[in-house]
């Protein structure tokens, strides 16, 4: 063993802390938006469970909160708008040893990334997902998103949508998401727990996150208010459901963990190679 | 989704009645002063990016104030080097340490005088921290420490108070913006 590879060896057991996780980068957000304590929990997580920036990987799509991979010191991927866990899942299945961790929106996930969100539930893929849900289009200067009250009124949505609210939380459930939680980003000691606790668990976790936007839902200041820990953590789906589908959104921390086998990429040595198919093309 | 009541932070066991020392209640003040700074460091860069240079200054000197008074405290303790955070991390009453300034009371139109609002709030939580522990101490050393540090908070609370009298008021219309990030029509 070289020198050079034996200092590399004694800097990788060297523990590192929520701060080494930061990048040089200032978040760009406005003051006061609740992703910045989001950035922070990311980093707590990473650290509490010992990871390597050269082992993570944090893959975004488009949006406020998508700019988190820039704030991160690890692998970042910048994706296609609501694409995210389509290219999170091929690293992952071609990279099985990286931990992946999927950062997203409210509009990025459940609108434009709708049925990539359900299929990667049902794929459960071991990664995990969070969305910072403010129910408006930050970014984009405040359209309705699918999380949007039927009543919230606005210059762009005049008297409200009138349109029934997604439930992210019962879709991920349903579709088979192996953990589903929900957090606040003024908590962030708690939700970096949740986070370390999603990607602990193999499969599909899936994260939900309140992270107000001051600048369009100013309101939202009041959530700190209205969180409360959630009364059940189980392995039962319909319990898990039945609570989520009553509850007033504001029930924080493990709402379900299951038990299911993730999914991973078949390693057969009997299964053919590229090369092998062309042939069967061959005029 | 309408907001009701109840909160998490709130049904919280306080902190305050399992500080059995004067090491474990130290450490205590010394994360509470060390997470307001690291706060208020957040606070200034995020004003400095919206070139409110004003406030970004204010919360700069309030992180590097909070900074000083975390030092102090391992100066006291003659502890060379922080001490180690407990198992599970430490347990405040509320989500964060009582002086870590809440990110959602950030406006990037904000004034000196909101910034110090702010800052008055926080202290006004910490004293009342430390005021909870001289209740709940079940210990006297600690409950004679935990005495003097309120009295220091009470300190704090009074020049917070002294700067907010020498700051301008904003007016009404401080958060107006002539070119709003919001669509208009």
């Amino acid at each position: 063993m070289t020198a050079a590879t034996t200092s590399a060896t004694a800097r990788a057991t060297i523990p590192l802390t929520a701060a080494d996780f930061k990048s040089d980068y200032k978040p760009i957000w406005c003051p006061g938006c609740g992703d910045f304590s989001v950035v922070s929990s990311f980093t707590r997580a990473f650290a509490s469970l010992g990871l390597r920036p050269e082992n993570t990987a944090v893959i975004s799509g488009i949006g406020c909160s998508s700019r988190i991979p820039a704030y991160l010191t690890s692998y970042g991927f910048h994706g296609v708008h609501g694409r995210s866990l389509a290219a999170a899942a091929g690293l992952k299945l071609a990279r099985p040893d990286l931990t992946v961790v999927v950062a997203s929106g409210d509009g990025d996930g459940y609108s434009i990334g709708g049925n990539h969100f359900m299929h990667a539930c049902r794929r459960n893929v071991d990664m995990t997902y969070v969305v910072m849900d403010n129910h408006v289009y930050g970014m984009t200067k405040g359209q309705p998103s699918p999380t949007t009250e039927p009543d919230w009124d606005s210059k762009l949505s005049p008297g409200g949508t009138g349109l029934r609210t997604f439930h992210p939380l019962v879709i991920a459930l349903a579709a088979g998401a192996n953990f589903v939680a929900r957090g606040f980003s003024g908590d962030p000691k708690g939700t970096g727990e949740l986070i370390a606790e999603a990607i602990k668990t193999p499969g599909f976790s899936f994260v939900e996150i309140l992270s107000p936007c001051v600048t369009f839902r100013p309101e939202q200041r009041e959530w700190r208010k209205a969180v409360r820990e959630a009364p059940i953590n189980t392995d039962d789906p319909a319990r898990a459901a039945r609570l989520i589908m009553t509850d007033d959104g504001f029930n924080i921390g493990i709402l379900y963990r299951g038990h299911r086998e993730p999914y991973y990429r078949k390693t057969d040595k009997a299964a053919k190679q590229p090369a092998d198919l062309e042939k069967g093309f061959a005029i | 989704m309408k907001a009701k009541k109840a909160t998490a932070a709130s049904a919280r066991k306080s902190a305050a009645a399992g500080i059995a020392s004067i090491e474990e209640l130290m450490a205590y003040a010394y994360a509470l002063e060390l997470e307001a700074a690291e706060r208020y460091a957040e606070f200034a860069d995020a004003m400095e990016l919206h070139n409110n240079r004003e406030v970004s200054g204010l919360f700069r000197k309030l992180a590097r104030i909070e900074q000083r008074h975390a030092e102090q405290v391992l100066d006291e303790m003659g502890w060379t080097s922080p001490p180690e955070t407990p198992h599970g991390g430490y347990k405040w009453e509320g989500f964060e340490a009582p002086e870590t300034g809440d990110v959602t009371e950030l406006h990037y139109l904000m004034q000196p005088y909101h910034a110090l609002q702010i800052a008055l709030h926080n202290e006004k939580r910490a004293h009342v921290f430390y005021g909870n522990l001289v209740k709940q101490a079940s210990n006297a050393k600690v409950r004679k420490a935990a005495m003097e540090m309120e009295q220091e908070e009470a300190e704090h609370v009074r020049l917070i108070e002294e700067w907010i009298k020498r700051t301008p008021k904003p007016d009404a219309d401080w958060s107006i913006d002539p070119d709003p990030p919001a669509l208009a029509d």
